[in-house]
């Protein structure tokens, strides 16, 4: 293990809520407001952290370990995911499935803790939080496989380094199907528009909001800390092969990397701006027309 | 001279959609289609030149089939003008529901009459699959107005089907036809002819693979076309709503079109081995075709619908014809002129009862012999003909192919070809016989006077079948050997 | 030229996908007027490498005429018939995707066997053609709406076109102009036929066409 590799994860802990700013910013300004600080989603971590937490009486130690599992999971996972030139802190064959394992993962422990507050909200918001989760495996596991066959290696590391102008050249078709699923993987596992409203004060329409509705003070800061890390990773995924340019300097590539990041959040952001959020129902449609895309992907490559 | 043939209805029908007067509409019609049978009954006298680089030319199939389209056409314009005398009217009142209706202006009906014509003479000398193909759908399309005259809505239901259900089929010809321009692509080489002779001459060297593709297609395209089950939903709507006229041009003449695609199609697998691979398709299709038929025409009780299923059975007697080859392709080119004027005359007749009793019920319908008698027995005479009693010409024909499905051991084949006509003869005699026979039942008694035009032609057309019947004039004969060699398969 | 190609391919199937699974007819009859303006690109692309007056001539008329002429003709249909502006499905859209991924694979399949003799442009011709196909096959069958099943048979059209791009080369000009005119006029008595339809029965559901049957 050498030690740069532990870079990507550090960068990931350092910087991963900024691009929950970002994506606030590009909304603020594409409708006409100054918006909030960058930092604004520290301080609110910071604010949370300060602050003590309140149980429910019917609550169990199931639901007060919840976020404590969630993130070590998502950091686990984060441990599989290089950055730039960086490789992942370890890496071998096949550790793309842990990586699909750790996300789900964390997710059933936040579910079982959203269970576990017996309140009906969050038992809906958990059933819908699956069921979008489920679908969504498929198209992001495709777009890997899309990955893997191009690039011929089973781990992430080698697998996202290998994606390099040359991959481009003769295969920029499946590699723009392979982003535009990812994307929307991205977008349905962080809970953005299209598919739910990170912003919507009603109950009744949340999905992962309504599923952390009792988490309070240092629990919720927790929570709201590892799906930014979520975020990260997934992200950093897609730019890994969007910006496939390497300059030979790490620290260059890195930097690179870091812009693609930024850029994933404004077209978040521009995504939520122009979008409306789509009706329950028609999600696992946008869900199957990204399988579509990576599947179509992967036969592209395949062929 | 082929160019004329294809020509002169296209002009015509571009002026009767755009002249005002009637008269001088029908009189454009009834000189065209004269012209015209004229024009293709002159081609066997002096075999015109082929034109454009081959894309137009007359074999003895294509002979053979503008020919009997224009003459049918020819007594179908005497029919259809009186026809048109006869609804002059404004507001008809329909006669299953009462509600009132009024039909679609004459000069629609006239120029798709006539544009009609000329896609078909078009896809019977065309010899480019691909314009051949243009002309099929090009018949869809000018057809389609012409079962659209009554304007309520059964007939615009039934016009949907047929365009839906036409349009789609014929795509995917079009598919079949790209599938062979494919299968005849060799390396290094850019330019491929559709035209036949040259693919026939090519056929050895054609791929296997895309050419069977390219014959399922156009089967099945052309197939839905020519009313084979599972494909011939549309034909019983469109034949029982349309005027009778109509009707009798889309079975006797529109049908036989879509079966000349086939053929084409047909050839070329001959001509490139794979004769018994499309032969058993056309085969299956066949029998398919005639028990679907023949399980609908069983208790059917709406007689313009009997004689519509009838003709999907006539058009799986054809396929399985084709399909047998050898002397059932005779027999199969023989049955496509005996069943073209057999039903012609049927449905005529048909819409001479359908004037006079106001119903489509068989079961509402008797004593046509008292009450209109020489239609009553022209109706007898016909259905004699199409079940396939001698002496007419479809007994012959039947007979032809049933003796070389003999000849060549298929007796399987063979057994269920005459369990069905059986399973027909007894499923259309009985209500047909009901109607020529029996008490009048409502109104009076009186015979009812209808012009003598209503009887004349099809009495005809009667008398055309019985010939050939009886007596295969020697030209005919030649030329029906001649057309029947291009698909027999040695 | 290959990748320019097979993108316009997956565009084409990507808006296959699109028509399968969007509710409104507005979006629909765009998906499948874009797909014409691509299958005209597509015919460039493919005789780009000697580019002849005339081929580039039928496809602008064959871009123009799928493009926008009959987009536009549909959307005329749609106003004048009245209708409303959902797209009504037998089955849901989610199935809809799905059996559209299931005949992608079968198009695949079908692609792995029948393979373009000469000089293949791009393996993924012969699926995308099928595919398109069978998508608008499937659209015309699980439609309620007339004027759905116009655009599930245009969709069928282009399917066979882009197939025709395949071999484009060696069609000649008479028969292209032949088959682009039989379409449109196709699209066009049947846009007349949805207008009568929608007077007739004051709905354009086809499934309420069934007033012809045998009653035996």
């Amino acid at each position: 293990m050498k030690p740069q590799s532990a870079f990507p994860l550090l960068l990931a802990i350092a910087l991963a809520p900024m691009v929950q700013g970002i994506i606030n910013r590009t909304k603020a300004i594409v409708a006409g407001r100054a918006g909030q600080p960058l930092m604004q989603p520290y301080l609110d971590l910071a604010k949370l952290l300060r602050k003590g937490a309140v149980y429910s009486e019917t609550a169990s130690w199931v639901f007060r370990t919840a976020p404590a599992v969630g993130l070590s999971a998502i950091i686990c996972a984060g441990a599989l995911i290089p950055f730039a030139a960086f490789p992942s802190l370890t890496h071998f064959g096949g550790d793309l499935v842990l990586l699909g394992y750790l996300l789900a993962l964390g997710r059933f422990a936040i579910v079982l803790g959203a269970l576990d507050t017996g309140s009906s909200f969050e038992g809906m918001g958990a059933s819908r939080e699956i069921a979008f989760a489920a679908l969504a495996e498929a198209p992001l596991f495709l777009a890997l496989a899309a990955i893997v066959r191009e690039t011929g290696s089973l781990s992430l590391t080698p697998a996202l380094g290998a994606v390099s102008i040359n991959v481009w050249n003769h295969a920029a078709p499946s590699m723009c199907l392979t982003i535009g699923a990812l994307l929307i993987v991205f977008l349905t596992e962080n809970a953005r528009i299209p598919v739910d409203d990170p912003t919507t004060h009603l109950e009744l329409t949340m999905i992962h909001e309504v599923m952390v509705l009792d988490h309070s003070g240092p629990d919720f800061a927790i929570v709201q800390y590892s799906a930014a890390l979520k975020m990260w990773f997934l992200g950093a995924i897609i730019v890994a092969i969007a910006v496939p340019w390497h300059v030979g300097n790490a620290l260059a590539d890195a930097a690179c990397a870091l812009a693609g990041i930024a850029a994933l959040g404004i077209v978040t952001g521009l995504i939520e701006a122009s979008m409306a959020r789509l009706r329950l129902l028609r999600v696992p449609t946008l869900l199957l027309t990204a399988a579509m895309l990576s599947a179509l992907a992967f036969v592209m490559v395949a062929k | 001279m082929l160019l004329a043939l294809i020509l002169l209805p296209a002009a015509a029908g571009l002026v009767c959609l755009l002249i005002a007067s009637d008269p001088a509409r029908r009189a454009i019609l009834i000189v065209t289609a004269a012209l015209e049978a004229a024009l293709s009954i002159a081609t066997w006298v002096n075999a015109p030149p082929a034109q454009f680089g081959g894309w137009l030319a007359e074999d003895a199939l294509g002979r053979l089939f503008v020919t009997l389209t224009s003459v049918l056409f020819l007594a179908c314009s005497v029919y259809a003008v009186a026809y048109l005398r006869e609804e002059r009217e404004k507001v008809h009142s329909d006669i299953e529901e009462g509600f009132f209706f009024s039909n679609a202006r004459e000069a629609s009906f006239t120029g798709c009459l006539l544009l009609f014509l000329s896609a078909m003479s078009l896809v019977a000398l065309s010899q480019h699959l691909a314009l051949l193909w243009v002309a099929v759908e090009a018949t869809t399309l000018a057809s389609a107005p012409l079962i659209y005259f009554h304007r309520h809505h059964r007939s615009l239901e039934a016009t949907w089907k047929y365009l839906l259900i036409c349009s789609v089929g014929i795509a995917l010809a079009l598919l079949g036809v790209f599938f062979l321009a494919v299968a005849a692509i060799r390396p290094g080489d850019n330019a491929v002819s559709l035209i036949l002779a040259d693919l026939l001459k090519d056929a050895p060297r054609l791929n296997a693979i895309w050419l069977k593709a390219a014959f399922v297609l156009m089967l099945v395209g052309y197939g839905s076309k020519m009313g084979l089950a599972p494909f011939h939903t549309w034909l019983p709507d469109a034949h029982s709503e349309a005027p009778s006229v109509a009707s009798a041009l889309l079975s006797g003449a529109l049908l036989n079109c879509a079966f000349l695609g086939i053929l084409r199609a047909h050839e070329v697998c001959i001509a490139g081995g794979l004769g018994a691979f499309s032969g058993g398709l056309l085969l299956g299709f066949g029998l398919l075709s005639m028990g679907v038929a023949a399980a609908f025409i069983v208790g059917q009780s709406d007689y313009k619908r009997m004689l519509a299923y009838s003709s999907v059975e006539h058009m799986g007697i054809l396929a399985v014809g084709a399909g047998i080859g050898g002397a059932a392709a005779f027999g199969a080119i023989l049955h496509v002129v005996g069943h073209s004027f057999a039903k012609a005359m049927l449905f005529m007749v048909a819409g001479n009862l359908l004037a006079v009793y106001r119903t489509k019920t068989s079961n509402d319908v008797s004593g046509a012999l008292r009450i209109v008698p020489v239609s009553g027995l022209l109706w007898m005479l016909g259905i004699l003909a199409i079940i396939g009693a001698p002496p007419f010409g479809p007994f012959l024909s039947e007979f032809v192919i049933l003796k070389a499905a003999l000849d060549q051991g298929r007796n399987f084949v063979a057994m269920a070809y005459l369990a069905v006509l059986a399973i027909v003869v007894a499923g259309m005699s009985a209500p047909a016989m009901a109607m020529a026979y029996g008490r009048p039942r409502t109104g009076g008694t009186e015979p009812v006077r209808q012009s003598i035009v209503f009887s004349a032609v099809p009495a005809l057309c009667c008398a055309a079948i019985l010939v050939i019947g009886i007596y295969l004039p020697p030209v005919l004969n030649r030329s029906l050997h001649e057309a029947a060699h291009l698909f027999s398969r040695g | 030229m290959n990748q320019v190609i097979d993108s316009i391919l997956i565009l084409l199937t990507l808006t296959g996908f699109v028509l399968l699974g969007s509710s409104r007819l507005a979006a629909c009859i765009k998906a499948v007027g874009i797909q014409g303006a691509l299958l005209g690109l597509l015919a460039l692309v493919v005789q780009s490498g000697d580019l002849s007056i005339t081929g580039v001539v039928l496809a602008l008329i064959g871009a123009t005429v799928k493009g926008i002429l009959l987009p536009v003709l549909l959307f005329r249909a749609m106003r004048e018939a009245d209708t409303t502006r959902e797209v009504e499905p037998l089955i849901s859209f989610n199935l809809s995707v799905l059996a559209g991924a299931l005949e992608l694979a079968m198009s695949l399949w079908i692609g792995r066997h029948l393979r373009l003799p000469a000089d293949p442009v791009s393996s993924f011709f012969v699926p995308a053609a099928i595919f398109t196909i069978l998508a608008g096959l499937l659209v015309i069958v699980s439609r309620r709406k007339a004027i759905t099943q116009v655009i599930g048979y245009l969709m069928l059209e282009n399917g066979v076109y882009v197939f025709g791009t395949a071999v484009a080369l060696r069609m000649p000009v008479l028969v292209e102009l032949g088959i682009l005119l039989d379409v449109f006029v196709g699209v066009f008595v049947m846009g007349i036929a949805v207008f009568h339809i929608s007077r007739q029965f004051d709905h354009i559901d086809s499934l309420r066409l069934a007033s012809l049957n045998d009653r035996v």
